[in-house]
C-alpha cells in the first residue's frame, strides 16, 4: 500500500493542550473550595480555552500533509519496543480537536449556568476538565498505547459524571452500565492492540506508532488483520454505542444534560469513529470486517432510529438520535469513505450539542421535568431555546444548506455509488432518513407546539434560561447551518473537506463513481422522504387530529410495545447474561467459595495436623529414647558401611 | 602374650555393659558412670591396639581420651547437682520439659 509521504514537523507547544485542563481540574481538586463556585467554574472555562486557542492556532499552522509531533519523554523501553508519550497533529486530528475544545469550552460555558445551583458544581468542573484532558489524549496520541489510555480515561469520567448524581441510585446503576458495557467492548480493544503487536514483532517490528504501523502493515498475514481489526472494531462498539453494546448510551442520560451533550454526543462516543478513521490504513486491508462495520452501521441506525419515534423522555429520544447517526457515521466508515464519516462527525458534534443544550435549556425551564407528555406551548415561553432547537432539528432532519444535509447526504450517496456500498444498505439508511425527521419533529411538536401539559405548579415560573446558556446554543445553531458548508457536494461549490482530509486517507479513500443527475436524484429522494416524516409528524402531533386517535389506539399494539421497550433487548441482556452471571456469582460466592475453595485450604490444615498428630508421638521428651535410637542408627550406619567392604 | 581378641572382646562386654546402663538405669549418676565405663572400654581398645601395632598413637589419644572423661565428669556432676537441687529427684524419665 502506497502511504502518503508526511511531512513531520517537531514541536513543543502540543504538550500544553491536554496539560491545561488537566492542572485547572488538579487546581479545583485541592483548592476548588477556597475558591469558590464562580472562580472554580471560570478557572475550568478559562483552561479549555486556552486549549481551543492551541488548537485554533495549530490548525492555522498546520499544511493538509502536514504532521506536528511533540515528543514528551520515552514511556518505556524494553529492548526495540520503545513507546514514547508523544503528540501528534495531522489533518485528521485537528479536525478533532478543534471539535473537542471547541464544543468543549461552549458546553463549558453552558454549564456555568446549567449548574450554578448545584452543590458540587466544583467537583463537576473537575470531572469535564479531567475528561477534556483525556479526550485530547485519545485523539493526540501519536501511538496506539497513548490512545487506549485517553480511550479509558474518558471512560472513567463518563461513568463519574453519568452517577455525578449519586445519591439517586438510578444513576449510580446506570453509571455502572456504562462502564462495565464499555469494559467489554475495552477488553475486545486491548487484546487487538495485544494481538497487533504480537504480530509485527513475530515480522520483527516492535511498534504502536501509527505512521510505522502504516509502514509495516503489509507485513502482516490477511486472516491476522482480520482477527486485529475485529478486535478492535469491538473496542468501537462499545465506545460509540453500536449493536451490541449500545445499550448504555440510553442510560447514560442520568447524567447532568451538558454531560450528555458533551460526552454522549459530540465527543466521547465519536471516538469509536475516530479510531477507526485512525487505523484506516489497517482496517482498508480487512474488506470483510469492513463490510460487516457497514452493516452494523446501517443496522444500528435504523434501529435506534424506530426506537427515538415512541420513547417520551425528551433526553432519551436525542439519545437514541445519537446511536442512529453513529450508526450512519459506521455506514462511512465501513463503505470505506473515511472522509465522509469524520464529515458528518463534525456537522453532528454541532447540531446534536445544540439539541441537547436546548433540551437541558427546557428541563432547566420546567425544573428538572423531563417527560414530553407534560410539555408542550413553550414555543412563546422560551424563543431562543425554541429556534436553536428548530435549527437544530432542521440541521438533523438534513433540510438544504444545513449541516446535516451536505453530510448525511454525502454519506448517502457514497453508499450508493462507492463500490463497497450497495443499494441495500443505502436503502436502510434512506429509510432511516425519513424515520429522523419524523422522530425529531414529533419531538419539537410535542415540546414546543400544541396546548401546554405543564403541570400547574411548574407553569408559573417557566423562564428563558440566562444569556450564559443561550449564547453557547446561539453559536451551536450556527454552526448546526454553517459548519456543512465545508463540505458541499461538487454541483454546488465543491468540498473544501475532502481537500483537507484527502491527503491523510490518501489511497484508501475510493471517490463514488456516479453521475451528476444520479447524486442529484438521490438528495431529492432523501428530501422527499424527510419530508415525508416531517409531514407524518406534523399530522401526527403538532395537533389533535384523527390519526393521532388512531395512533393511540394502536398504541396497545404488539409493534408499539415493541419500540416502546426498545425490542426489550435490555430485558434480553439481562436475562442473557446479567441474570445467570449473578446467579453464577452468587454460587460461587456462597456455594464454591465456603465449599471448595475454603474446604481445600481445610482440608490441607487438617491433613498436617493428623499427620503431626501421629508422628509427634515419636518425641517422647525422654532423653534414653533418643539415645535408643542414636545408637541403632550409630549401629545401622556401621553395619552398612562394614559390609560394603 | 594375651592375644589381642582377647582385649577386644572384653573391652566390646564393657562397653556394652556401659551402654546398656546408660540407656536403662534411673538414675542419673549411675547414667555417669556408665558413660565412664564405655569411655574406659574405649581406652582399653586404644592401648591393645598400640601394643599390638607398636605405635605410640594409640597411648596419646589415649591420654586425651582420660583429660577429657575428667572434665566430663566435672561438668556432669555439678549439672546433676543443680537438677537435683531443683527438681529433688534425677530421674531421667522425669525430665521431658521439652517434649512437644
Amino acid at each position: 500500500m502506497v502511504t502518503p509521504t508526511q511531512a513531520v514537523t517537531a514541536v513543543d507547544f502540543l504538550r500544553w493542550m491536554p496539560l491545561i485542563p488537566l492542572l485547572a481540574s488538579l487546581i479545583n481538586i485541592f483548592l476548588g473550595s477556597r475558591l469558590g463556585k464562580r472562580t472554580a467554574g471560570g478557572l475550568a472555562c478559562a483552561a479549555v480555552l486556552a486549549s481551543f486557542a492551541i488548537a485554533v492556532y495549530v490548525f492555522w499552522l498546520l499544511p493538509a500533509t502536514g504532521v506536528f509531533q511533540d515528543t514528551v519523554y520515552t514511556w518505556f523501553e524494553s529492548g526495540s519496543f520503545r513507546i514514547k508519550l508523544s503528540f501528534q497533529v495531522d489533518a485528521l486530528s485537528a479536525v478533532m480537536l478543534l471539535v473537542v475544545t471547541g464544543i468543549g469550552f461552549l458546553i463549558h460555558i453552558y454549564s456555568l449556568g446549567y449548574m450554578a445551583h448545584d452543590e458540587g458544581i466544583i467537583r463537576f468542573f473537575v470531572y469535564l476538565n479531567l475528561f477534556i484532558f483525556f479526550m485530547l489524549l485519545l485523539v493526540m496520541g501519536d501511538n496506539l498505547l497513548v490512545l487506549f489510555v485517553g480511550w479509558e480515561g474518558v471512560g472513567l469520567c463518563s461513568y463519574l459524571l453519568i452517577g455525578f448524581w449519586y445519591h439517586d441510585h438510578n444513576n449510580t446503576i446506570a453509571g455502572n452500565k456504562a462502564f462495565i458495557v464499555n469494559r467489554i467492548g475495552d477488553f475486545g480493544f486491548l487484546l487487538g492492540i495485544l494481538l497487533l503487536v504480537t504480530e509485527l514483532a513475530r515480522q520483527g517490528v516492535w511498534t504502536l506508532d501509527f505512521m510505522e504501523l502504516q509502514q509495516h502493515v503489509n507485513l502482516l498475514s490477511p486472516e491476522k488483520i482480520a482477527l486485529i481489526t475485529l478486535l478492535l472494531f469491538v473496542g468501537a462498539t462499545g465506545k460509540s454505542a453500536q449493536i451490541p453494546l449500545f445499550v448504555w448510551l440510553p442510560d447514560a442520560m442520568a447524567g447532568p444534560t451538558p454531560v450528555s451533550a458533551l460526552i454522549h454526543a459530540a465527543t466521547m462516543v465519536t471516538a469509536g469513529a475516530y479510531m477507526t478513521a485512525r487505523l484506516h490504513f489497517l482496517f482498508s486491508l480487512a474488506p470483510e470486517i469492513l463490510s460487516l462495520i457497514a452493516i452494523i452501521g446501517a443496522a444500528t441506525a435504523f434501529f435506534a432510529a424506530t426506537v427515538a419515534l415512541t420513547q417520551n423522555d425528551i433526553k432519551r429520544v436525542l439519545a437514541y438520535s445519537t446511536v442512529s447517526q453513529l450508526g450512519y457515521m459506521f455506514l462511512a466508515l465501513g463503505i470505506g469513505a473515511y472522509s465522509a464519516a469524520i464529515f458528518h462527525l463534525f456537522t453532528h458534534a454541532f447540531f446534536k450539542a445544540c439539541l441537547f443544550l436546548g433540551s437541558g435549556s427546557v428541563i432547566h425551564a420546567l425544573d428538572g421535568e423531563q417527560d414530553m407528555r407534560k410539555m408542550g406551548g413553550l414555543r412563546s415561553r422560551l424563543p431562543i431555546t425554541y429556534s436553536t432547537y428548530l435549527i437544530a432539528t432542521l440541521a438533523i432532519a438534513g433540510v438544504p444548506f444545513t449541516a446535516g444535509f451536505f453530510s448525511k447526504d454525502l454519506i448517502l450517496w457514497q453508499t450508493y455509488s462507492s463500490p463497497h456500498g450497495s443499494t441495500g444498505l443505502w436503502l436502510i439508511a434512506w429509510v432511516t432518513a425519513g424515520l429522523t425527521a419524523l422522530y425529531m419533529f414529533r419531538q419539537v411538536f410535542m415540546v414546543f407546539h400544541g396546548n401546554s401539559r405543564v403541570d400547574e405548579h411548574v407553569k408559573a415560573h417557566i423562564h428563558e434560561s440566562p444569556p450564559v446558556m443561550t449564547i453557547p446554543l446561539v453559536i451551536l445553531a450556527l454552526g448546526s447551518i454553517f459548519a456543512g458548508w465545508l463540505g458541499a457536494p461538487e454541483y454546488l461549490w465543491g468540498s473544501r473537506w475532502d481537500q483537507w482530509l484527502g491527503p491523510i486517507f490518501g489511497g484508501a479513500h475510493e471517490g463514488a463513481h456516479g453521475s451528476l443527475a444520479e447524486e442529484i436524484n438521490l438528495t431529492l429522494m432523501t428530501l422527499g422522504i424527510s419530508g415525508l416524516g416531517f409531514v407524518l409528524a406534523y399530522v401526527a402531533y403538532a395537533r389533535p387530529s384523527q390519526l393521532r386517535d388512531r395512533l393511540a389506539a394502536l398504541a396497545g399494539g404488539a409493534p408499539y410495545r415493541l419500540l416502546l421497550h426498545k425490542y426489550y433487548i435490555d430485558e434480553l441482556y439481562d436475562f442473557v447474561v446479567v441474570r445467570p452471571f449473578t446467579y453464577f456469582s452468587r454460587w460461587l460466592a456462597q456455594v464454591f467459595d465456603p465449599g471448595v475453595i475454603d474446604g481445600l485450604v481445610n482440608a490441607v490444615a487438617r491433613g498436617a495436623k493428623g499427620f503431626s498428630l501421629v508422628w509427634r508421638e515419636v518425641q517422647t521428651g525422654n532423653v534414653q529414647h533418643y539415645l535408643v535410637g542414636f545408637l541403632v542408627g550409630t549401629l545401622a550406619l556401621l553395619t552398612y558401611f562394614l559390609g560394603q567392604q | 602374650m594375651v592375644p589381642l581378641d582377647y582385649y577386644l572382646v572384653l573391652s566390646a562386654m564393657i562397653f556394652a555393659i556401659g551402654a546398656i546402663g546408660v540407656l536403662v538405669r534411673r538414675n542419673l549418676i549411675v547414667v555417669l558412670m556408665s558413660v565412664e565405663l564405655m569411655l574406659n572400654a574405649v581406652n582399653l581398645t586404644f592401648i591393645a591396639f598400640s601394643r599390638y601395632l607398636g605405635s605410640m598413637q594409640g597411648q596419646v589419644v589415649v591420654v586425651f581420651v582420660m583429660a577429657v572423661a575428667a572434665a566430663e565428669a566435672v561438668i556432669g556432676l555439678a549439672i546433676i547437682i543443680s537438677v537435683f537441687r531443683h527438681r529433688r529427684s534425677l530421674d531421667p524419665q522425669e525430665m521431658q520439659l521439652l517434649k512437644w
